[in-house]
């Protein structure tokens, strides 16, 4: 059976699917951490605070998890990845852990007890745990499109002020625009009037922003990377940008014909094309080396045996297709608006 | 302390603080699926409110436990590098599949089962929750075939210091790691049934909500009692398969140090690390060990002191230990040694001898407190006494799990994959201060969580389900 597939197919079949779940993470935790960091300048009240908490509520967990995944295929696919990746991002990774453990416990707290300041203070936690992994994914994304030091024995040569870099801020700001764009479109779908309007009006606001930072993003890809490399070598693959800056400004048409549905499709095209645009660029490499190219971690020096890949393909050719049925089947049934009715049940955050 | 003990501790840390929330998920979701099942069969709101109240502790214990959970997968590759480029194969694999597999479904159905009382039928509302209790228990076996396997590396081989998958089905079929399963799954269903007797209990004894709280004190007397017996005669079992699959973690357990046949279990005694004795060993039961061990009251049971050099030599021969190989490059250029002798791969004997006996001393005291529990269930009200007991004795199941998980992972010591490779082989290269400093950042963010977390749960479970 394990034989059906060479271990090089293999091997380029999980890093294809190492990108498209990291992807799939930041296209749905996108919308729910985009509100968190929108929490602060959307909500004037309690109430308002609690559409926000409940737009999110039966999704972040959920959505979560595909982080938990992308974390276990790194490390079941490319071990030696993972074991890099992990312990040179050590600091960045743990203010990330830390950031996403009080923005969860900030959803099952805050409700529990009516006080304004004990809310206040999940409020907070709920806005920093949203804009901190925002920003730190982002500025660890854009490190990686450009190279970490690490040296032929994967060992990390450079510290946490060196990942905020020129490069890396601006990967982190274009992250953190991209998931508030995200964010304020599921709001205005998920909401009613006032807050929808305010929504809407976030999103009209947000759209040039993010607009001028993801095109100086791609201009500095070419000045800071070379991710472009791949692309100028296979040109049919700058269909991925070129559709990415489609779906940027699909997003702004949809927005002005009042189609928010759409246009949240076309931001989650947007993040999904995005994030395998670099990590596509990056191909052969899952960590590339800013210090020698032989010390980059490619696919073939991590990958795991080829038993293993083939086993794991399987589990996900199987298991991925039901998760997302019954995932989209949860979105469904919780795709109403938010209404003060359902703030009153006692089950509401 | 230098990076390898600050790692240790830090994992031991956030692994127990994690657990901490594990055992009443696995067992409370089973227990509310039971009540939401008797409620649309029967239609009986008493169910429903029982469903919802026990439920929103439930939710409460839940989100912690989740929280901490990813912290554990992303440690492998912070704190233990070494170790996850080495096992990755096989480790990694049962961990995304525990993601792909059950963490999604449990994540998934929580949320609907939360929020989704007006929004789905009852049937479908109650699926959900079965849904979470098979999610969770499920999640649960593939933790701990990633550990059984730890514990007895089969379906792999070593090569070149890196384990290859060789035996997809041997991984998951691991004996070792169906016996910790059953023996951790029985106790976190104990710990469940023993909550709800306790909070059950505490408002009878104040007859607030006779009716409700009085079935959801006989339905957990029943089920904490036989889950108490099951775990004592799966217990035994247990030890029976470390004998077999670890006899040095074995004799630690019961600081066993030199072979002998019909070995004596004494009831009194305390290792003496030093000098490789216990102090005193009083109230012998004459054969016992090697009874408990394998069965049979004559058979031998070989000591720490034969085994701990055997088990080196073994681990040797397997891989070619190098002791003048350093374990780690660390960043500054300097380079982690760590040399090994043989004689001291055992594992720190006190404290798992102590961690045994306690988790034994406690599984007695859980079945007595369950056949009383059992015997009164009907006058539970008028028993403010033993009421109080069961409020107090909460905080011990927790206790008995946290021994018998110090007994696994600390008597597998010097190895972090059984003697296949040391604890000290599997570190990540990351600076001293680096680890402090998580470690800190640790302690006091969960400490400060779990503070808020008992809170609520005390808050809410004095509440009631009026509330």
């Amino acid at each position: 059976m394990s034989d059906i597939l060479s271990h090089e197919i293999l091997q380029n079949i999980w890093f294809f699917l190492w990108g498209l779940l990291w992807a799939i993470y930041f296209a749905l935790d996108g919308f729910d951490l985009g509100m968190g960091t929108l929490l602060p300048f959307l909500a004037k009240n309690d109430t308002d605070r609690r559409i926000i908490f409940n737009a999110a509520g039966p999704f972040w967990d959920g959505n979560e998890v595909w982080l938990i995944t992308a974390g276990g295929v790194t490390f079941a696919a490319f071990p030696l990845a993972y074991a890099v990746m992990f312990s040179a991002l050590y600091a960045p990774l743990l203010i990330l852990l830390f950031a996403l453990i009080f923005r969860a416990v900030s959803f099952e707290f805050r409700n529990k007890i009516d006080h304004p300041q004990w809310r206040a203070v999940w409020d907070g936690f709920q806005f920093l745990g949203s804009f901190l992994p925002a920003l730190l994914l982002g500025v660890a994304f854009a490190n990686l499109f450009q190279g970490i030091p690490i040296n032929e024995k994967g060992v990390y040569l450079g510290n946490i002020i060196k990942l905020l870099n020129p490069y890396g801020l601006l990967g982190g700001i274009f992250f953190v625009l991209m998931f508030a764009m995200h964010g304020a479109l599921w709001l205005a779908i998920k909401s009613l009037a006032p807050m929808h309007d305010r929504a809407l009006n976030a999103a009209a606001v947000i759209w040039p922003l993010l607009a001028c930072v993801a095109v100086a993003f791609l201009l500095a890809t070419a000045h800071y990377t070379p991710l472009y490399n791949n692309y100028l070598s296979a040109p049919v693959m700058m269909l991925i940008p070129i559709l990415a800056v489609i779906a940027l400004f699909a997003m702004r048409f949809l927005l002005k014909a009042n189609l928010t549905g759409g246009a949240f499709a076309a931001s989650a095209g947007f993040i999904l094309l995005v994030t395998l645009f670099g990590v596509f660029g990056m191909y052969p490499a899952l960590i590339p080396s800013s210090l020698s190219p032989e010390a980059s971690i490619t696919v073939g020096k991590a990958a795991s045996s080829q038993l293993t890949l083939t086993i794991m393909l399987c589990v996900a050719l199987v298991c991925v297709p039901v998760v997302i049925a019954y995932q989209a089947w949860v979105f469904s049934i919780f795709s109403h608006k938010v209404t003060e009715e359902e703030l009153d049940s006692d089950h509401a955050y | 302390m230098d990076v390898v003990m600050l790692s240790r501790l830090q994992f031991a840390v956030t692994v127990f603080f994690h657990f901490i929330f594990v055992p009443l998920t696995l067992g409370l979701s089973v227990l509310l699926a039971v009540m939401e099942t008797i409620y649309v069969r029967t239609g009986n709101e008493q169910y429903k409110r029982m469903a919802k109240f026990w439920g929103k502790l439930f939710l409460i214990n839940f989100a912690l436990g989740v929280v901490t959970g990813i912290t554990l997968e992303f440690q492998f590759g912070t704190n233990w590098s070494n170790y996850s480029h080495s096992v990755g194969d096989i480790f990694g694999s049962i961990l995304a599949i525990e993601a792909t597999l059950a963490f999604f479904l449990e994540s998934t159905f929580i949320a609907v089962w939360h929020f989704g009382w007006e929004r789905v039928s009852k049937r479908v509302h109650c699926f959900a929750i079965w849904a979470v209790a098979v999610a969770g228990n499920l999640s649960a076996v593939w933790i701990i075939i990633a550990n059984g396997w730890m514990q007895n590396p089969v379906g792999s081989e070593f090569v070149a210091g890196k384990a290859i998958l060789t035996d997809f089905f041997a991984v998951i079929g691991n004996p070792f790691a169906w016996s910790q399963y059953f023996h951790t799954i029985l106790a976190a269903w104990m710990l469940s049934g023993f909550f709800v007797l306790a909070i059950s209990a505490w408002h009878l004894v104040r007859k607030n909500e006779v009716d409700f709280f009085n079935r959801s004190f006989k339905m957990a007397s029943a089920w904490t009692l036989a889950l108490a017996l099951l775990l004592a005669v799966h217990g035994h079992g247990h030890g029976m398969t470390v004998a077999k699959y670890q006899p040095t973690k074995l004799a630690a357990m019961e600081s066993h140090w030199e072979s002998a046949s019909s070995a004596p279990m004494y009831l009194l005694t305390l290792p003496n690390e030093a000098k490789k004795e216990n102090y005193f060993e009083l109230l012998p039961v004459p054969g016992f060990l090697s009874f408990l061990a394998y069965g049979d009251f004559n058979a031998e049971v070989k000591g720490l002191k034969e085994l701990a050099p055997l088990d080196f030599a073994e681990f040797q021969r397997k891989t070619g230990y190098d002791p003048a190989k350093p374990v780690a490059e660390m960043p500054d250029g300097s380079k982690l040694l760590r040399p090994m002798q043989p004689e001291e791969a055992m594992p720190p004997v006190l404290l798992t001898f102590l961690s045994f006996r306690l988790m034994v001393g406690l599984a007695g005291l859980f079945i007595l407190l369950a056949a009383l529990a059992w015997v009164w269930r009907d006058s539970i009200a008028e028993r403010p006494g033993f009421a109080r007991i069961l409020l107090y004795a909460i905080p011990l199941p927790y206790i008995a799990i946290m021994a018998g998980w110090t007994v696994a992972e600390v008597g597998r010591q010097p190895w972090i994959v059984h003697k296949l490779m040391l604890t000290v082989q599997g570190i990540s290269p990351v600076p001293d201060s680096s680890v402090a400093l998580s470690l800190a950042a640790f302690i006091v963010i969960y400490g400060l969580l779990g503070v808020v977390d008992i809170y609520l749960l005390r808050r809410y479970a004095i509440k009631g389900p009026a509330a």
